[in-house]
């Protein structure tokens, strides 16, 4: 900690939020907030003086409110930086009438009731997002009473409790009477680990085991007399020395009994806790009195993690935690290029792996800045300004603000390095004048053409946003999700890319059913391009349904890159659907369909001899 | 490393299109049956060289690909093997490395996308198999060579969050001489950690 204060290339921002990140790889444009402190961290020696003629005290949180702070006050002793701040919601106020006192003893002159936040600019490369993770809140978890009972406690609060830098300076005392408890009982997976879904998470949290383990050492180190039982479930000691420090606790003579108490009961006189549990390898019914309870509670992801997600859209897996680019090749590569996770933003994890993979980060994220320059996929739209009639729909539609419309001279152009290559203004264009690089019309038309032939009555044609659905198409695969052969997918890097006419097209070579797949609103990798794809869709039901056809025949879906086990029930339930689609309706919908792209066909043939009659018009008027 | 490897005609344009269809062991070789994709990779229209590996990624694998361009002077080049999102990268610069625009190259997804999930039909997995290869050797036909564009990249890193992965990040990042930014919420960098007593195996202090 102490290194990043005094490090010559670390700039820290404490007690500031990212406000936005605008840019791509290697050129990203970030605000920050620097929240006001009303104390120049700079001139601060954190002499402590205003604290001490402070006159509110207010719950300390880093205390796990254990203990009291003033509202001017410094976070905790070893605080980076070392500065003092002060809470304005408590603070009395400025004014010197209401209270005024710790400027008048700051011999640093550096309180400031009239500092503002401030927003600074940054321009940087890459981003790690470290952004760490919460602890669960075991209240809800009636049987455990957390809240109405005094002497049942969570692990972070014991951590508090057994510090010497702690609320108590190390006396471990129990919260009802001050007293040293004897009897210690923890209870493990208290918020992980349940698949009921009702309360809690189903994953384990990783650490809560090895933390209990350790705890059970330290209070038999400085407490030999005192007796400690754990209730678990499992005990995961798979890490390096984990084992051998289980062991030692056991040795030490910590009573382990596999089972976790279904309620705790309090004993009003005492505030004494009583503890029932099966002890589910010998199957007898184990009922203790002890005098405190450690709740060894789980990790969950941090409240404000989906701010976070969205600045950098990142995705998140089912628990909440970021999404990395693969499970085991690029496990701190996230999908959006240049921005790498690590810690428990990724996944629970103890103090050691979130070492090691923030190292990993950091060596990915050199690896980039070493290299001095990014290649961008050559994947931007371009237009033709020939075709172009300056209608502006594809500025509309830009996520990125990338097309320049100048309606006087009827014509537009994309600007390359902006545009992220979506395929939004090309689906949105009514003119032909969009191509997307590596992603043209007529390569779409020519992998219709292959997959719908005489066979694609069996076959579900599918459209799949590469960093969700196609991805998650891919996660189903690593997990071996199993679904019907009949899908067939099309990629496409955003679901916005996929016309009206793609989708018509599909139906009319005959397919029983099209499936347009993307991510979830708040996971689009191009801001909010899939919003017109939902547009989109709604347009081509009301249109299919006018023409006497099934609009259920066209499925929209949202799957995201971990959801390998949405994408397979999508798949299944869609194959239900087209098992129900019958010969007869697909030989109507082709002959329908085919009418109206005839039509269609004829309308452009008129509109570009139109404009092309109308273009020698104006050279004749020009010369 | 080449199993079997035939060659056919080319039916018209200038296309020659080469498919190179993978077994990824017994990833794919397992489930679909890959010598009847190759086959019937054959029967498609502009394809020149159809070329079946048993690990297409590996070296020699990857230099059947190169040999191939070569040797019947193809210009787009077909990958059936894993997820472009695993491998596209691999395959790009694999065809670079002999002339050819990696815009030039497709790939079929026959591992993620069919053998691994339909295990339980060994012959829809290979009907399947065959529909994806057709699909990308006509998407093949209609790939055009592209340029990309390089841009540079900010010699400066945000770290967002100064918990123990933060701090750790942003040490490694400035010690390899690059400007770090490290953003924290709360008015102290430590986070969880700076919290905790003792932290396990070593039973030392956190801070």
């Amino acid at each position: 900690m102490m290194d990043v204060g005094r490090h010559p290339r670390i700039e820290l921002f404490a007690y500031s939020e990212v406000a936005e990140v605008d840019g791509y790889v290697g050129n990203f444009k970030v605000k920050v907030r620097k929240k006001a402190r009303y104390v120049r961290e700079e001139d601060c020696s954190s002499c402590a003086e205003c604290a001490e003629v402070c006159p509110v005290a207010v719950p300390d949180e880093f205390q796990m409110g254990l203990s009291s702070r003033k509202a001017i006050y410094l976070p905790f002793p070893q605080a980076v930086p070392a500065s003092y701040i002060i809470d304005m919601e408590a603070c009395l106020g400025t004014n010197p009438i209401a209270c005024g006192k710790c400027e008048e003893v700051c011999e640093k002159v550096c309180i400031d009731y009239d500092m503002k936040d401030e927003i600074v600019e940054l321009e940087v490369g890459v981003i790690v997002a470290a952004t760490g993770m919460d602890v669960y809140d075991p209240t809800e978890l009636d049987e455990y009473c957390y809240t109405r009972y005094d002497n049942v406690i969570t692990s972070m609060e014991f951590e508090r409790l057994i510090c010497a830098g702690g609320a108590t300076e190390g006396h471990f005392v129990r919260p009802s009477d001050h007293e040293v408890p004897q009897r210690i009982a923890f209870i493990q997976c208290v918020g992980s680990r349940n698949n009921a879904g009702d309360k809690g998470n189903a994953y384990c949290s990783n650490i809560c085991c090895m933390n209990t383990v350790k705890d059970t050492l330290l209070l038999r180190d400085h407490y030999p007399d005192c007796e400690c039982t754990v209730f678990y479930m499992d005990i995961r000691s798979f890490g390096k020395g984990f084992e051998d420090l289980y062991m030692r606790s056991r040795e030490e003579g910590v009573k382990y009994i596999r089972g976790i108490p279904g309620e705790i009961r309090e004993d009003p006189a005492t505030k004494n806790l009583t503890l029932t549990a099966e002890n589910t390898l010998t199957g007898e019914v184990v009922e203790e009195e002890f005098d405190l309870v450690v709740l060894s509670v789980g990790v969950i992801p941090r409240h404000d993690s989906p701010t976070i997600k969205k600045l950098l859209t990142l995705s998140t897996t089912g628990d909440g935690f970021y999404m990395e680019a693969h499970p085991k090749l690029k496990p701190v590569d996230t999908p959006t290029r240049g921005v790498y996770i690590c810690g428990c933003a990724e996944s629970p994890k103890d103090v050691k792996d979130s070492v090691t993979q923030a190292s990993a980060a950091a060596a990915r994220a050199i690896a980039l800045l070493n290299a001095g320059e990014v290649k961008a996929e050559a994947i931007t739209a371009a237009i033709d300004p020939a075709a172009c009639t300056g209608c502006g729909l594809c500025a509309k539609v830009c996520p990125f603000n990338a097309i320049e419309v100048d309606k006087e001279r009827k014509t537009a152009w994309v600007i390359g390095a902006m545009c992220m290559g979506c395929g939004n203004c090309g689906a949105t264009c009514n003119q032909d004048a969009v191509t997307m690089g590596h992603f043209t019309d007529a390569q779409y038309y020519a992998q219709m053409d292959a997959l719908i032939d005489e066979t694609a009555a069996d076959k579900i044609f599918t459209f799949a946003c590469n960093w969700c659905s196609y991805a998650g198409a891919d996660n189903a695969g690593i997990s071996r999700l199993p679904y019907p052969p009949t899908a067939r997918l099309v990629r496409t890097m955003c679901s916005a890319r996929v016309t009206e006419d793609f989708v018509l097209y599909a139906f009319m070579k005959g397919s029983p059913i099209v499936l347009v797949s993307g991510c979830h609103f708040a996971d689009c990798h191009y801001i909010d391009a899939n919003r017109q794809t939902v547009k989109r869709v709604y347009r081509l039901w009301d249109k299919l349904e006018k023409l006497g056809i099934r609009p259920e025949r066209l499925q929209l879906e949202w799957v995201s890159a971990a959801e390998g086990r949405k994408f397979a029930q999508v798949m299944h339930a869609v194959e239900e659907l087209r098992q129900q689609v019958t010969a007869e309706e697909i030989e109507h919908t082709v002959k329908v369909l085919t009418e109206e792209w005839e039509k269609k066909l004829a309308r452009e043939a008129k509109r570009k001899k139109k404009a092309e009659t109308d273009e020698s018009r104006d050279e004749v008027h020009v010369s | 490393m080449s199993e079997e490897k035939t060659t056919a005609v080319a039916t018209e344009e200038d296309l020659r299109i080469g498919v190179f269809v993978c077994d990824c062991g017994l990833n794919i070789a397992g489930t679909v049956d890959t010598a009847a994709v190759t086959e019937y990779a054959e029967t498609l229209p502009r394809v020149v060289a159809v070329i079946r590996n048993r690990y297409t990624c590996a070296d020699p694998g990857q230099n059947e690909i190169k040999t191939a361009i070569k040797e019947h002077n193809l210009n787009r080049v077909v990958v059936a093997s894993c997820s472009p999102l695993m491998h596209e990268p691999t395959f790009r610069a694999c065809v670079a490395s002999e002339g050819l625009n990696p815009y030039l190259m497709e790939m079929a997804n026959l591992r993620e996308h069919c053998s691994w999930v339909h295990g339980d039909d060994k012959e829809g997995a290979t009907q399947k198999a065959k529909d994806l290869v057709k699909s990308a050797v006509a998407r093949a036909g209609r790939l055009e060579a592209r340029e990309e564009s390089s841009v540079p990249v900010a010699q400066a890193a945000l770290v967002i969050g100064g918990g123990v992965a933060g701090i750790q990040a942003s040490l490694d990042l400035a010690g390899a001489g690059y400007q770090v930014y490290l953003v924290e919420k709360e008015p102290s960098i430590g986070g969880i950690m700076a919290a905790l007593d003792k932290t396990y195996p070593t039973m030392d202090c956190s801070i």
